[in-house]
């Protein structure tokens, strides 16, 4: 009798430890994080940087995340197909980092939810659904900062992919600091309508500096303009991620994203259920842009400038667009002791003074 | 001894159909040692592949939705390709009837009646059609090669839709974006379940087949198509004008293409973007040789094809294959296709031709 009720005890205990156990175990199934992109991985630029941080955050909660990638997804129909068979395979955390993607991930969003949302570059939010970006422009402060000390020609070459406003606040940040250092150099744009073309990138590269660029900066995704810079001998700036290796001689420096600590954070705000939908905007203080290796090349005069400019950056005491700032037609846009707002670093489309030719309309 | 084609006298019925089956089949197989070799179990990649995506309501309706401008496109080249007109720019024309159609959306506003969408697909026509007349009129004007002009037209349409919503048609409330404003939900394709993105392009599609296949078996026009291709000297003879054929072709098929960009502007997408369509255009022209030229085996490839870019898109997320490998398996699919069509019409023979011998 007395060992029944102990066996029986024992049974009880042992099926209520294998419940629990198996509801730990529910519990630990770990979560399902979706990552949505443009261009193929690969090992430089834009979708490689987004896909180093979807590493950092399988680095950091290993076996209780489950990331998942679809790479080089077309930004129309398709992509509202793929955000939603994430979603519905049980991803409770979508990243979507393209700006096409902005109505196809509100879309889904509407239907699940329970699903957080990510979307990179766009300026629609929801419930469910944030938006985050880096500040570029402030990398492009200092990238102007270099070329204008490093330029004999005056004469900066840009590669721009289309002429939307952060690639326009990119280049009119360029051109600021260009001027705050060489007032006689210019800039030249070339506009190649795409993010990812070497052929078309390395032939405006060649143009610009037939034209007498010294210095080539890009908006685009592809190591062809630093390669075509180290070849006939002139600077380059990097764009996304290093780039030091495609052309060790011409690269000044790049401009790297970098979205691990934000995903990171994000993805542990999922799990810790305190995830609310934001606007994020960061730039060099927070880490989500930071300045490649400068090449050895560059003065150290030169060298100290760029890195008071970027440590002001980071205190607050620099700001890219302080006025006074001139539109091409000399028409002031911000009078002297203010700065721009972002409300109006969002939406620019003008050239400041100094940029060469017309914004395409 | 080097091998060469011999055409087969009298192609076999029977492998006509068999042939598809079995490079499907082949490409399994070969796909399977690839899968395994990269460390993932064949059975699930093929499953993931093939049956996952159509295996629920919605995955079908997604199925057809990218198979519509896929038909479409193939359907209006399958006439010029067979008469010999070598229309290669339906994507040019695809997105001229996107700009006409949709351009009307946004004139239309955001109260437009629901009688714009007859009007926009009458626009989206009229648009692709325009497109194709300019490598009408200089084929028939200046016998210019309209495989060039086509081709490059194509990239002409494509620099015109971006320019437009850079410039004039941008969304004014969109942060200087290039996109248009989304269209009124009254002149969007109503949807025909709930619960999907299936619309009414997608029957549409499918009745443009029924009639396509209507014209080339029944309809005189459609006998003179087939006779100026397969020989022009018989064509001549018999009074047929290869111009009048190449202006039809050409007219038709820029006008089923415009259609295909109206179904994607005021389907799936709902706006005016500066890519509209991943390639439709160009991949038609692989559907509608898939479909060896004919209405219903274009539906047939159409639906393929689309299953082959779904099942890409499946096995990334459900075993996380890189896209590149699903990119390899697409291309046996169409070798082994290709292949095995190619060895029903002509048998391999090893060492000179009886012709040549007798020449030399």
């Amino acid at each position: 009798m007395k060992t029944s009720f102990i066996k029986r005890g024992a049974i009880w205990l042992g099926a209520a430890a294998v419940s629990a156990a198996m509801t730990t175990a529910a519990w630990a199934e770990p979560l399902k994080v979706g990552f949505v992109y443009v261009g193929p991985v690969g090992d430089h630029g834009w979708t490689y940087r987004h896909d180093q941080g979807r590493k950092a955050i399988d680095k950091a909660f290993g076996d209780k995340v489950k990331t998942t990638l679809v790479e080089s997804v077309k930004e129309g129909a398709d992509s509202e197909r793929v955000i939603r068979q994430l979603a519905a395979s049980g991803h409770k955390l979508i990243f979507t980092t393209s700006f096409g993607f902005m109505n196809p991930t509100l879309k889904v969003a509407k239907s699940f939810p329970n699903v957080r949302f990510e979307h990179a570059t766009g300026y629609k939010q929801a419930k469910n659904v944030s938006t985050y970006a880096a500040r570029f422009y402030q990398g492009r402060h200092i990238a102007g900062l270099i070329a204008g000390k490093m330029t004999k020609s005056n004469v900066i070459g840009y590669i721009g992919s289309f002429p939307i406003p952060e690639v326009v606040r990119g280049i009119n940040a360029t051109t600021l600091a260009l001027q705050k250092v060489n007032p006689k150099a210019t800039v030249k744009v070339v506009w190649v309508n795409t993010w990812y073309d070497p052929g078309k990138e390395g032939a405006a590269a060649k143009a610009l500096i037939d034209q007498g660029a010294d210095v080539i900066m890009q908006h685009t995704d592809s190591p062809a303009a630093i390669q075509a810079a180290q070849e006939r001998g002139v600077w380059a700036v990097g764009q996304a991620s290093d780039m030091t290796h495609f052309g060790p001689k011409s690269h000044l420096t790049a401009i790297i994203d970098v979205w691990d600590n934000y995903y990171v954070a994000r993805t542990k705000a999922v799990m810790d259920g305190s995830w609310k939908s934001d606007d994020t905007w960061d730039g060099l203080k927070q880490g989500m842009l930071q300045m490649a290796p400068y090449n050895a090349a560059i003065p150290a005069d030169v060298l100290a400038m760029a890195k008071k400019a970027q440590a002001n950056i980071i205190a607050g005491t620099v700001h890219p667009f302080a006025g006074p700032i001139k539109d091409q037609m000399g028409k002031e846009k911000v009078p002297a002791g203010k700065n721009l707002d972002d409300g109006s670093l969002l939406s620019m489309n003008w050239y400041v003074q100094g940029v060469q030719g017309k914004l395409p309309k | 001894m080097r091998p060469r084609l011999e055409a087969r006298i009298g192609v076999s019925g029977a492998m006509v159909y068999v042939t598809p089956v079995l490079a499907v089949v082949l490409t399994m197989a070969c796909g399977s040692v690839l899968f395994a070799a990269l460390g993932h179990n064949p059975a699930a990649v093929l499953y993931a592949f093939f049956v996952q995506p159509i295996s629920s309501a919605y995955g079908l309706a997604e199925l057809t939705i990218k198979a519509t401008p896929l038909v479409l496109c193939a359907i209006g080249l399958s006439f010029g390709f067979r008469a010999n007109i070598w229309n290669i720019g339906a994507e040019g024309q695809l997105t001229l009837g996107a700009i006409a159609g949709g351009g009307l959306a946004l004139w239309a506003g955001d109260d437009a009646s629901v009688w714009f969408l007859p009007a926009m697909i009458i626009a989206s026509l009229l648009g692709g059609a325009a497109w194709a007349a300019i490598p009408a009129y200089l084929k028939t004007r200046f016998n210019a090669n309209e495989i060039l002009t086509s081709l490059m037209l194509t990239y002409v349409a494509i620099l015109l839709l971006s320019y437009l919503v850079h410039g004039p048609w941008k969304d004014p409330d969109g942060y200087s974006f290039p996109q248009s404003r989304m269209f009124a939900d009254s002149v969007l394709l109503p949807l025909l379940t709930m619960g999907t993105r299936l619309h009414l392009g997608a029957p549409i599609a499918l009745l443009l087949a029924l009639a396509a296949w209507w014209v080339m078996a029944r309809m005189f026009v459609g006998f003179q198509i087939k006779v100026v291709g397969l020989t022009p000297a018989a064509a001549g003879l018999a009074g047929f004008s290869v111009r009048r054929l190449t202006w039809i072709t050409l007219l038709t098929g820029g006008a089923l293409s415009g259609l295909a960009g109206l179904f994607e502007v005021a389907g799936p997408i709902g706006q005016l973007l500066p890519s509209i369509s991943p390639g439709y255009g160009f991949t038609a022209i692989i559907v509608a040789f898939l479909g060896r030229l004919h209405p219903l085996g274009i539906l047939l490839a159409g639906l393929l094809i689309a299953l082959s870019y779904l099942g890409g898109e499946t096995v990334q997320i459900e075993l996380g294959l890189p896209l590149a490998v699903s990119g390899v398996f697409q291309g046996m699919l169409l070798f082994f296709l290709l292949a095995s069509d190619v060895l029903v019409r002509y048998r391999i023979r090893w060492g000179r031709s009886v012709i040549v011998q007798e020449a030399g």
